[in-house]
């Protein structure tokens, strides 16, 4: 009989059992959980990765030219998509491998909790190219520090800027609106101004959380403390910099002093924006929120108040000191009075049992199927919130039925190769029912013995 | 037993341990006043949608100096609007949704907003979705509490949801099921009902997989329907029972989806109306639609905002060909949580903003009406100074098209369906007699 305590420290915390792992987790799980925040996060292992810079310049200097080429009357608009999606395919292969290789889960999971906190969406232009390299250069390297650092880095990205369009957001008053304005006199186009996107979800879902007491002032406020936090190698107004690398433009940013949450900052040009998102980041607000969206993936969809609170005060003592919270949160006894407290996404679906199968991720074989045909196409959410994170949104009718589906081809394809039998309790622990342990034992075949097992309530939860 | 008939039984079997009783799935038919059977599409556009673009309000005197560039002309100019009544029009890429106009078979809303004042996409939706004022009020939808309404005996199914999943406005205690094509070989009857017999002591599993069961069964049984025209693979028709290590193909191969002819939504909404034509079907179909959240380059007649809505035109267009004979008793229902800033941002686009556009239309629709108590855009007529102004709470819609179309006692809908709702009475009229 396996320990609860490994069982919710592998399933739920990390990424799902691999064979052996509870065994070697031993104890109540906690220590394991632990351990795992002492040294740096692991970076990805594939040197063949490009970085956002080079993707970035790359994809620019295409679609000049199929602009250009577009003038003179060519269609080479599908260039540009076949140029980023194979660089998706290897960034989020990449990601699959490691999620399915690591002995880190834990730290594995914060991060795919983190980029989904700073979601990009692969739907808008670009960022299938990018959202990989968002990942590995703004999140992952931080996802063992501090919030504060986190948030600065991800708000800089370029991806970021580019998925919320603050790029070309110009300051109503700045050099480059006023020299637009006068330019513009008797023609009806609009002088260059500002775009809330960016500073609206930086303050409604990365920081205060909405209703965390701001205003439409504030996001517009905000909007022109960010102006000119752009990225270099664009067109015209926005053409200069290195291509593909945060630049500050002055001359599009808005000047002078502004108020943001009633508190005053001087204008120090891009360090404005710097001072505000360092303030945000020790807000109560931000705190709450985290605490609320951390005690909500690893706890219940409506987690306990008392936890909630316990977290966001950590948050606050510990200036936003990331492992001082994870170390509260492994600490919460809540954590771990649940055992299938959570209902699986389609991602955790896949990763746990590709990790429990001891699957291969094979690059040459099409190993993003599962995703899109389980309704999870990885950094695809759709939205600048990222995934939702409570059963309502995943346990669907069609839903279920296509996982069940998926784990019987599953089994079909593996055949006798594995033991369900055997598996079952190295990877459901003490979660294992006797039903579901009856149930495989009497299959009529290894395939269908392993789509029980898949398919078993106990797996489809964490 | 053959195998339909066996499927047949485990379908039963399934629903049995859900803990539900299902007498017939005639039980699903019911009828409004008039003893036709109302068929309702609910098509939610997230992002908001720009009311203003969709539906300019080219007679404004103020709508050409908000919109500069992108401000549509009055029909008939180049690049000109659709013509709607002389002062409203159509955004030139809603052909279909234009000619459902001129055949008295939509209805338009404008400077109408659901009770939410703030300005965030996900609160935004999650209030037009739970039916009350406040965002997460409660965790079920107008919809599926109006589906749980309806006088008569209880049935199974009544709601479809195009998707795997479920969105907030069809979630609730009526039972409801989703569904989506599948790329995947059907499972075999033994192992199905050794599933059955897993699930039966979970209370959510259960349901879901019966409700799953239905719907694929539904969905089968439209032969030569959206069956053959979507793949969606006849599952439930021979499904040999696979030996070990043989057959099901390797889930890593699948190439993947190609693009559905005849549109992105193409595909959805063959789905929706394969399961509306049945008259044993699910009577309520609902679906979401993405990307209209257009901050930057929003475009004008033409451009980004353009392609887009087209692209929701030729589906509509689709779903009335594909209803067939049930067009006539359909009512299409597109709401969007907010609207967007009444001028134009300094990139090109438009940010969040209040009152926008709805559209009612089908068959079952009194329509060639604008519907509209107009606030004007002058700056001192716009909400907050820069948002449309709303005039009309779009729970009146709602409550309306729910009372005339499929039924729904008014006391329902003031308890359960849009509680403390009882000032923003129901339209009258929107449905023909």
């Amino acid at each position: 009989m396996q320990q609860l305590g490994s069982t919710i420290a592998a399933n739920r915390f990390g990424l799902g059992a691999r064979p052996g792992e509870l065994a070697s987790i031993g104890g109540d799980g906690r220590d394991w959980l632990r351990a795992q925040l002492h040294h740096a996060p692991p970076a990805l292992a594939d040197a063949q990765l490009a970085s956002c810079q080079e993707v970035l310049g790359e994809a620019f200097a295409l679609q000049r030219e199929i602009q250009q080429a577009r003038r003179s009357g060519n269609d080479v608009q599908q260039k540009l998509p076949q140029f980023l999606q194979p660089i998706y395919k290897s960034e989020a292969t990449a990601r699959f491998q490691q999620a399915v290789m690591t002995d880190r889960p834990f730290i594995e999971r914060l991060t795919q909790f983190w980029t989904n906190h700073f979601a990009v969406s692969t739907d808008k232009q670009y960022m299938a190219g990018l959202a990989g390299s968002f990942e590995r250069e703004a999140i992952r390297p931080r996802v063992l520090g501090n919030f504060g650092d986190l948030l600065v880095a991800a708000e800089m990205h370029p991806a970021m800027l580019l998925y919320l369009d603050n790029q070309l957001s110009v300051g109503p008053h700045s050099p480059t609106a006023i020299r637009a304005g006068l330019r513009s006199r008797g023609n009806n186009n609009r002088p260059p101004g500002i775009n809330e996107n960016l500073g609206r979800e930086i303050l409604e879902l990365h920081t205060l959380g909405v209703g965390g007491g701001y205003t439409q002032y504030d996001v517009t406020t905000f909007a022109t403390v960010i102006t000119g936090w752009s990225v270099g190698g664009g067109n015209g107004l926005w053409a200069s910099g290195p291509p593909g690398r945060f630049v500050f433009r002055p001359d599009q940013h808005e000047p002078g002093p502004k108020t943001v949450l009633g508190r005053k900052y001087g204008d120090k040009g891009y360090e404005q924006g710097v001072e505000v998102l360092n303030d945000l980041a020790q807000h109560p607000s931000t705190a709450r929120h985290i605490a609320t969206k951390l005690a909500r993936h690893f706890i219940a969809d409506d987690p306990p108040p008392a936890a909630v609170e316990r977290l966001a005060r950590a948050f606050t003592e510990f200036g936003g000191d990331l492992p001082s919270v994870y170390r509260v949160l492994i600490a919460t006894p809540e954590a771990w009075e649940q055992p299938l407290g959570k209902y699986k996404t389609p991602n955790d679906f896949i990763v746990s049992s590709y990790r429990g199968l001891s699957l291969p991720v094979d690059a040459a074989h099409g190993p993003l199927a599962p995703f899109e045909l389980l309704g999870q196409r990885t950094w695809q959410p759709g939205s600048p919130a990222g995934w939702p994170d409570r059963s309502a949104d995943w346990d669907g009718a069609s839903a279920l039925l296509k996982r069940v589906e998926w784990a019987d081809a599953v089994g079909g394809r593996l055949g006798s190769r594995r033991n369900a039998a055997e598996l079952a309790p190295q990877l459901l622990g003490a979660n294992l029912t006797e039903a579901t342990g009856t149930a495989i034992a009497r299959a009529a075949s290894a395939q269908q013995a392993m789509t029980l097992l898949l398919s078993a309530p106990e797996f489809m939860r964490r | 037993m053959t195998v339909m008939q066996r499927r047949e039984f485990l379908t039963a079997a399934a629903l049995a341990t859900g803990g539900a009783l299902i007498t017939s799935r005639l039980a699903f038919a019911r009828t409004a006043a008039g003893g036709r059977r109302s068929r309702f599409v609910v098509v939610i556009l997230r992002g908001a949608l720009d009311g203003l673009a969709a539906v300019p309000p080219y007679g404004d005197r103020d709508y050409g100096r908000l919109r500069g560039e992108f401000a549509l002309r009055a029909p008939g100019q180049p690049k000109g609007a659709l013509p709607l009544n002389g002062f409203f029009g159509l955004h030139p890429s809603l052909g279909f949704l234009g000619q459902s106009y001129a055949a008295r078979e939509l209805i338009v809303f404008h400077a109408v907003a659901s009770p939410y004042r703030e300005r965030s996409h996900f609160d935004g939706q999650d209030v037009l979705e739970n039916g009350t004022t406040v965002p997460h009020a409660l965790q079920s939808g107008w919809l599926n509490r109006a589906l749980a309404a309806v006088p008569g005996e209880h049935s199974r199914d009544a709601g479809v949801a195009l998707g795997q999943n479920v969105p907030l406005v069809m979630r609730g205690p009526a039972e409801v099921t989703s569904w989506s094509p599948s790329k995947l070989t059907g499972l075999d009857d033994d192992t199905l009902a050794r599933i059955t017999d897993l699930y039966a002591r979970d209370p959510l599993l259960s349901v879901r997989l019966a409700d799953a069961l239905m719907a694929d069964r539904v969905a089968t049984e439209q032969q030569g329907g959206m069956a053959q025209d979507m793949s969606a693979a006849p599952r439930v028709a021979a499904a040999p029972n696979t030996a070990p290590g043989q057959a099901a193909p390797p889930p890593a191969n699948q190439p993947p989806a190609a693009p559905a002819p005849g549109g992105a939504y193409a595909e959805t909404v063959r789905a929706a109306a394969g399961f509306l034509r049945q008259q044993d079907g699910p009577q309520v179909a609902v679906f979401d639609t993405t990307g209209w959240d257009t901050h930057a380059n929003e475009g004008g007649a033409e451009g980004q905002l353009a392609g887009r809505l087209a692209a929701l035109d030729k589906g509509l267009a689709t779903l009335k060909g594909e209803l067939g004979p049930v067009w006539k008793d359909t009512a299409v229902l597109l709401v969007t949580e907010f609207g967007r800033t009444a001028a134009i941002n300094g990139t090109r686009g438009t940010d969040h903003g209040t009152a926008t556009m709805a559209f009612l239309a089908g068959g079952a629709v009194a329509g060639g009406r604008v519907i509209a108590d107009w606030p004007g855009l002058s700056s001192r007529a716009l909400y907050q100074g820069r948002d449309l102004m709303p005039t009309l709470d779009l729970r009146c819609v709602l409550k309306g098209v729910l009372d005339e179309h499929l039924g729904i006692p008014a006391r329902s809908l003031e308890a359960t369906v849009f509680p403390q709702s009882e000032r923003s009475r129901a339209l009258q009229g929107l449905i023909r007699a």
